[in-house]
């Protein structure tokens, strides 16, 4: 009986054993996953560069004539610059130049010739302040080896539909390439180190991609400032002070910074002590720091790795960090709507910079986070927060879209055209920006009313930009002209012909 | 047709019985003046003026209005901000007045009348032959002593946002009344003002021509708006873009030295970086900096844009000034301390923060820097800074003022000497 009690009590401990064994292994979870897929990723730039999706992606290119420089060895190539016309291809054969190069043409191609992988070297020698400096529109530079310039490797001032790509820019100064106000421009597959502010900046600029560079052992790595619609893709980004930034600079002229994409980057142990200049905005990031968004607005992070960075993954902050430069009641301090889609991180905040730490300790924390939001804004979006160790980010919400594979690029289908001249005649333009100077249309100036000259001319425009051009002392009682040959013939036609169809 | 002295004449012969004190005070310094013309055998009489019905140079008359026209209109600007590089379009700017508000405008600028003793005209300080400044550190107005800052150049303020070295007024219109009622400049009040130019036959028949409008009903009165107008539409008449830098910028290569182009170079170089504040296509950014820029010995610092942004981060902040006919407009910085563009362009290379007093903590900005410029590269950068020299629209001086006072700029003493013949080069 007791045998029966103890093996019934027997079965009842296994059935209940097993029971609870049952209860105790996980079942699958099975969550209801909604069917309608994410929202598409929609901004101004994405908008700007759908509307002509035939287009291969990166199609910008420098026109060329036909025209064609080889510049050798012991050669300069500022005097190839000078011969060239737009549309003309430079071939710089390997060699070392020590100049500075400038651009002030439309439409040329600088390009550096590599034979058994020996570059073209412009070589600074210290003393060189820049080795290419443009401010023509439709610019290509490649295949440059540049080094030891003390100011800056590859700058731009206003130059539209540039190229810049395949250089290797080593231990050059303050920026490695800085395009500055140019609207459409690609920087892509450079090699860039040794730079004592950022290695690729750009300033002030519109619809630009930055991709596949290699940028190390600089204070910046790659930096956004002031500037929209840019895509920064696949670029090796590491052993800087901070790996990649999207800032607004107060002070600047162009006082907005959006619509910024981080995609697919390897941003990995930017850990390098900051060598910038004092008082220079860079001087301002912790070593350790992964990305940086300094008040840049709309700035999309996705599908990057982003891994060994010592004081923080991602910081998301406002002009606190800028504090030795003077505010700007223009410009908004704030990075809004940050967008934070899957990422990988990992190993980022093991030994924070002393100004993390600060901040950390009013947290409560010791160690730097793979994402923090010092503002704390309240319009910001993340996917997956629990992946990551964050600070600040309480009142994100989940990111309506998950991709931003709708923006191959955020250059444009077509190159930036030439103002359009649609109510702006030349001619017009030259007559009364120039000719008015000294000419009036009845009356006595420096030289003779219009009228009179168009009673000398009549139909004859030519023989006004002929005399235009190397005028001869014909009136007693005028002062000679001076010749305007500054203008070309086409431009000196038209003001002629402008100036003889004038009737007031 | 009545000579407008002999219409302006009379009032002054009825001052015992005007109880306009204004009236008064300009009857007499009038009765100086004719003194001192009539001395010096100038004829004050000659025929009414009719206001010019043609636009300044630079500008086409479209629809009663004067609009501007440049090459500068052909090319696109980043942003509109009109910043950028050789061919980057002009920022946003002020035109559309008519040929007579205009001329109006020119001849109120060189007219004493407009102070409070007749003796300062707006181009006492404003002077066409010194690049429309004065050749002073500070300026000198109607008290006689030297204010607290320079007189910045006019050439080209169509284009500018911001008036005044720390940036305090918003339009030209708000900054003309700035010298006008200031005691030291012009010393006047906006009532005496009005009642000395209506009480001038003269003025009203051309503010009339500038405003028939206005002026429909021989009791119709000059107002201030009108005047503030007429002095905005002659200032922005001062346009400036056809030096030799312009013909490089336009395409033409050789109308820049080599030197100059190394000093071209040199100035857009991210070592000087001078242009990353002085931009193209003005030569301004038109932000305001702490560049830490010394007073001439013995003054006490100027705290600049601080006070008018009520910003401490603003100490010592100026506007960035246009570099425009700068080489007209010496001595250089807000309050003259530098007598030439070279000491000026050295500044930048003397160290950042070099020149602070002991005590101020500045924002300076980080565009200073140390960037070592040679002295070779110092003397490129002045030979650039003279290509930016046009005055090929310089207006002509009235040969008569409305008011029948003589003109005064040209009384004021040649660079670096004051009217007592001392060297002063502040």
């Amino acid at each position: 009986m007791n045998k029966i009690i103890g093996l019934i009590g027997a079965a009842v401990l296994l059935a209940g054993g097993y029971y609870l064994g049952q209860a105790n292994q996980p079942e699958p979870t099975i969550i209801k996953v909604p069917s309608e897929p994410r929202a598409a990723f929609s901004s101004s730039g994405s908008e700007e560069v759908a509307s002509a999706a035939t287009a291969p992606t990166r199609s910008l290119h420098t026109p060329t004539s036909g025209e064609l420089i080889v510049v050798k060895d012991g050669e300069s190539i500022q005097e190839a610059v000078n011969a060239a016309s737009p549309g003309a291809v430079i071939k710089v054969m390997p060699g070392v130049y020590k100049e500075t190069v400038y651009i002030d043409k439309d439409n040329i191609t600088l390009s550096g010739v590599i034979e058994q992988g020996n570059y073209p070297v412009l070589e600074g020698e210290g003393v060189r302040n820049d080795a290419v400096l443009y401010s023509g529109n439709g610019v290509t530079i490649e295949n440059l080896y540049i080094t030891h310039y003390k100011g800056n490797g590859i700058m731009g001032q206003a130059g539209n539909n540039y190229i810049i790509r395949n250089n290797w820019i080593v231990d050059t100064g303050v920026y490695g390439i800085f395009p500055q106000l140019g609207k459409n421009g690609i920087v892509s597959h450079n090699v860039v180190s040794g730079i004592e502010d950022a290695a690729i900046y750009v300033g002030m600029s519109d619809n630009v991609d930055v991709v596949y560079n290699q940028v190390y052992e600089s204070v910046a790595g790659i930096e956004i400032e002031n500037s929209r619609h840019a895509l920064v893709e696949g670029n090796m980004v590491y052993d800087n002070t901070g790996g990649i930034l999207a800032f607004i600079t107060p002070g600047l002229p162009i006082k907005t910074c959006g619509d910024v994409i981080f995609r697919n980057n390897f941003v990995v142990d930017n850990n390098h002590e900051n060598f910038a200049i004092p008082g220079s905005l860079v001087s301002n990031i912790p070593s350790g720091t992964g990305l940086l968004i300094m008040a840049c607005d709309d700035v999309v992070v996705e599908n990057n790795i982003i891994t060994g960075n010592k004081s923080a993954g991602m910081i998301f902050t406002d002009f606190s960090l800028a504090s030795n430069a003077a505010n700007d009641p223009e410009s908004d301090p704030n990075p809004n709507r940050p967008r934070i889609l899957n990422n990988i991180m990992r190993d980022n905040g093991d030994s924070p910079e002393p100004v993390v730490r600060a901040f950390l300790a009013t947290q409560l924390e010791l160690r730097g986070p793979d994402i923090v939001d010092t503002v704390g804004m309240d319009d910001g979006c993340i996917l997956n927060p629990e992946r990551y160790r964050t600070l600040g980010l309480e009142k994100y919400g989940e990111c309506e879209f998950d991709s931003t594979a709708n923006v191959a690029s955020y250059t444009l289908p077509e190159p930036v055209p030439p103002r359009s001249m649609e109510d702006l005649d030349k001619g017009k333009l030259v007559y009364y920006g120039v000719c008015a100077g000294c000419h009036a249309y009845n009356s006595r100036m420096i030289g003779p009313p219009t009228q009179i000259i168009q009673a000398l001319y009549m139909d004859n425009p030519q023989g006004i930009a002929d005399y235009a051009a190397n005028p001869v002392k014909k009136r007693q009682d005028y002062p000679q002209m001076p010749p305007q040959a500054h203008l070309d013939e086409e431009t000196r036609l038209a003001a002629a012909r402008f100036m003889l169809d004038l009737t007031k | 047709m009545i000579s407008r002295f002999a219409m302006w004449w009379p009032l002054s012969a009825a001052v015992p019985s005007d109880p306009n004190p204004v009236i008064k005070h300009l009857a007499l310094s009038l009765s100086f003046c004719l003194a001192v013309t009539l001395a010096s055998g100038a004829h004050p009489v000659s025929a009414a003026i009719t206001l010019s019905e043609d636009c300044p140079p630079g500008f086409e008359l479209a629809a009663g209005h004067c609009e501007l026209r440049s090459l500068y209109q052909m090319y696109p600007s980043l942003e509109d901000a009109g910043v950028g590089g050789l061919k980057t379009g002009l920022p946003a700017y002020r035109d559309g007045f008519s040929p007579q508000q205009t001329d109006l405008g020119r001849y109120l600028f060189f007219d004493p009348v407009l102070s409070a003793d007749g003796t300062v005209s707006c181009a006492t300080c404003h002077d066409p032959d010194r690049g429309f400044s004065d050749s002073r550190g500070r300026s000198v107005g109607i008290s006689g002593a030297p204010v607290r800052r320079s007189a910045p150049g006019l050439w080209n303020v169509a284009f500018q946002q911001r008036f005044f070295w720390d940036a305090r007024a918003g339009s030209l219109e708000e900054q003309v009344q700035g010298p006008l009622y200031d005691e030291h400049e012009m010393g006047n009040t906006p009532e005496q003002l009005l009642r000395t130019l209506n009480g001038i036959p003269a003025y009203r028949e051309l503010f009339a021509q500038a405003w028939p409008g206005d002026f429909r009903s021989p009791e119709s009165q000059i107002r201030l708006d009108h005047i503030y107008t007429a002095i905005t539409a002659f200032q922005v008449s001062l346009v400036s873009l056809n030096s030799r830098y312009d013909q490089y910028a336009h395409g033409y290569a050789d109308a820049l030295t080599g030197p100059e182009k190394q000093g071209l170079n040199i100035f857009r170089s991210f070592v000087a970086r001078c242009a990353e504040c002085h931009t193209p296509p003005l030569f301004t950014n038109q932000q305001i900096a702490v560049i830490g820029s010394p007073e001439p010995d013995g003054l006490p610092f100027d705290s600049g844009a601080q006070q008018p942004m009520n910003d401490p981060s603003q100490r010592g902040g100026f506007k960035v000034p246009s570099l425009r006919n700068i080489a007209l407009t010496a001595p250089y910085m807000h309050s003259g301390r530098f007598a030439t563009l070279r000491e000026a362009a050295a500044f930048y290379t003397g160290g950042r923060g070099h020149a602070v007093p002991e005590g101020e903590e500045l924002k300076i900005h980080w565009h200073i820097w140390e960037p070592q410029l040679t002295d070779d590269e110092l003397d490129r950068l002045v030979d650039f800074l003279r290509t930016l020299t046009d005055e090929s629209f310089k207006p002509r001086e009235p040969a008569e003022l409305p008011s029948g006072l003589p003109l005064v700029h040209n009384n004021s003493a040649p660079s670096g000497i004051t009217l007592t013949g001392e060297e002063n080069n502040e």
